[in-house]
């Protein structure tokens, strides 16, 4: 399945500049396996050494937070839009 | 002066220099303002800060902003006031309401946003912006017309009527957005990618967030240079509640005050968004993320970015966590308007409501010296209370009508 991932400023240095990336992944964690490849070193960034999100990493799949999916498990289809985006405070 | 070194990670520790930047670029963690405290010691006294202006900017030395002038509409110095009817009706001797209702628009959210406008003017921005929950929204919008800059406001469609108008009357572009907060902060952080814009609470939130520890300032020098046994807070993304207890530490850590710090500091939620209380009563320090469904829309903030902080300062500081029904909110407004005067949103309910909690558990002891912020006005969140007030009567002018319509309503003309 062919998705968009949007790249967050912070990250660009490693995707040489680009914001949006396609690949190719059946579910999410699939798709940061395959960014990994791409763009070694992307993995570590998003995931702890347990291969969890990070505590202050957000990714949404076509919006929603993927905490309230299934995770890393979260399924992908052809057209989705993965957003990968920073906590940030609030009120 | 300013005493400011370098952006550090909280997380990992590597160091940033002090630009408009807000997540280490290694490990996503927030970035926090470190300072010199060995030379803060030396160059801040009782004395300059008493001689400082009545308002935040008498703790100027102790704000990460340069020498230039700074966005001012009179925020902060707000009332510490003795709260001798409510405490009395809880049993408690030494009650104290630090009242920021009265800023200049109606929220705690000037502090935190005269220090990000100020830095966004001194990094050069042209435009001011934020994601809000509403009290931001206006504060946001009132001091990007003060300092003349553009200003963006992104709010959740749903909000309060009084933080639409509140926000708007400054005239900026201000934009409904057809979700919940969270999805417009993740909208707005995927805007701060694509815009040279200074969105406060996301690439200026390091020196935003600052802001807060005036409130911690503030209620010390208020009580004569002591930090408060007990501090009540009503919490959304846990950001202002992390840096009250800072500002302890660093009125403590600089030598300014008469006693240690040993404030028992309190998170305050409603218990339709209360993610950070669950998850202290599950005794982890991973938030799972919820859904908000509750009438306190300023703590609607179901994925609160400094949860985690939050968590550990109530550790750190043995603390607690309460979360409190809406009905017990509408309550806690309503005790303490009728008893101090005050008139707060449903954030200040959030937090009599719990305060009511810790008294019924006996934590409180009667003369520990317990404060509660209230942080927002009552006059926003109308919508809240209007139900539950009453009698209301309406009458034609006359004596004979004024005098059935008393007895009707089953009142006493004294």
């Amino acid at each position: 399945m062919v998705v968009k991932v949007r790249i967050p400023t912070p990250l660009r240095r490693l995707t040489n500049g680009r914001e949006i990336l396609e690949i190719t992944a059946a579910d999410l964690g699939q798709g940061i396996e395959s960014m990994e490849t791409q763009f070694p070193g992307l993995k570590e960034r998003l995931c702890d050494e347990e291969g969890e999100i990070r505590r202050f990493v957000n990714i949404y799949v076509n919006g929603e937070d993927v905490r309230f999916l299934q995770g890393l498990a979260t399924s992908l289809e052809a057209g989705d839009e993965v957003s990968i985006v920073p906590a940030v405070a609030g009120g | 002066m300013s005493y400011t070194k370098a952006l550090r990670c909280r997380e990992c520790g590597r160091e940033y220099s002090l630009e408009p930047i807000h997540v280490c670029e290694f490990c996503f963690g927030p970035l926090e303002v470190v300072y010199d405290y060995a030379a803060m010691a030396g160059g801040v006294t009782r004395e300059n800060i008493i001689l400082g202006p009545y308002s935040m900017w008498r703790y100027r030395d102790l704000l990460p902003v340069g020498e230039g002038e700074v966005v001012d509409i009179n925020a902060g110095f707000t009332p510490l006031i003795p709260a001798n009817n409510l405490g009395r009706t809880l049993g408690l001797k030494n009650l104290y309401l630090k009242n920021d209702c009265v800023n200049p628009s109606y929220s705690f959210k000037d502090r935190v946003v005269s220090v990000a406008a100020t830095k966004a003017r001194e990094f050069g921005f042209k435009t001011l912006a934020c994601a809000s929950t509403g009290n931001l929204a206006c504060a946001v919008a009132a001091h990007g017309a003060k300092a003349g800059l553009e200003t963006y406001v992104f709010i959740p469609a749903d909000l309060e009527q009084g933080k639409i108008v509140g926000a708007a009357i400054y005239g900026p572009t201000l934009v409904a957005v057809e979700g919940s907060y969270d999805e417009v902060n993740r909208l707005c952080s995927e805007l701060a990618d694509r815009y040279p814009w200074a969105f406060v609470n996301i690439n200026i939130r390091p020196y935003y967030a600052e802001g807060s520890k005036t409130l911690g300032y503030e209620v010390a020098e208020q009580l004569g240079w002591r930090a408060p046994d007990w501090a009540i807070v009503p919490v959304a993304s846990g950001s202002m509640f992390t840096k009250i207890y800072k500002g302890f530490k660093e009125l403590e850590h600089i030598g300014l005050l008469n006693n240690g710090v040993d404030t028992h500091m309190v998170v305050a939620q409603a218990r339709g968004c209360s993610p950070i209380v669950n998850a202290f009563e599950q005794e982890t320090l991973n938030i799972r993320p919820v859904k908000p469904h509750t009438i306190a829309k300023s703590l609607a903030i179901g994925n609160p970015a400094d949860g985690y902080y939050a968590l550990k300062t109530i550790r750190e500081s043995h603390g607690a966590a309460v979360a409190v029904m809406d009905p017990e909110v509408v309550e806690g407004m309503k005790l303490l308007a009728e008893t101090e005067g005050i008139f707060a949103e449903t954030a200040g309910g959030v937090a009599i409501a719990a305060l009511k909690h810790l008294v019924a558990a006996d934590a409180i002891g009667a003369e520990d010296v317990t404060v509660v912020y209230v942080t927002g006005s009552g006059l926003k969140t109308q919508e809240a209370v209007a139900d539950a007030l009453g009698p209301r009567l309406v009458i034609k002018p006359t004596v004979h009508s004024f005098e059935e319509a008393v007895k009707e309503a089953g009142k006493v003309v004294p």
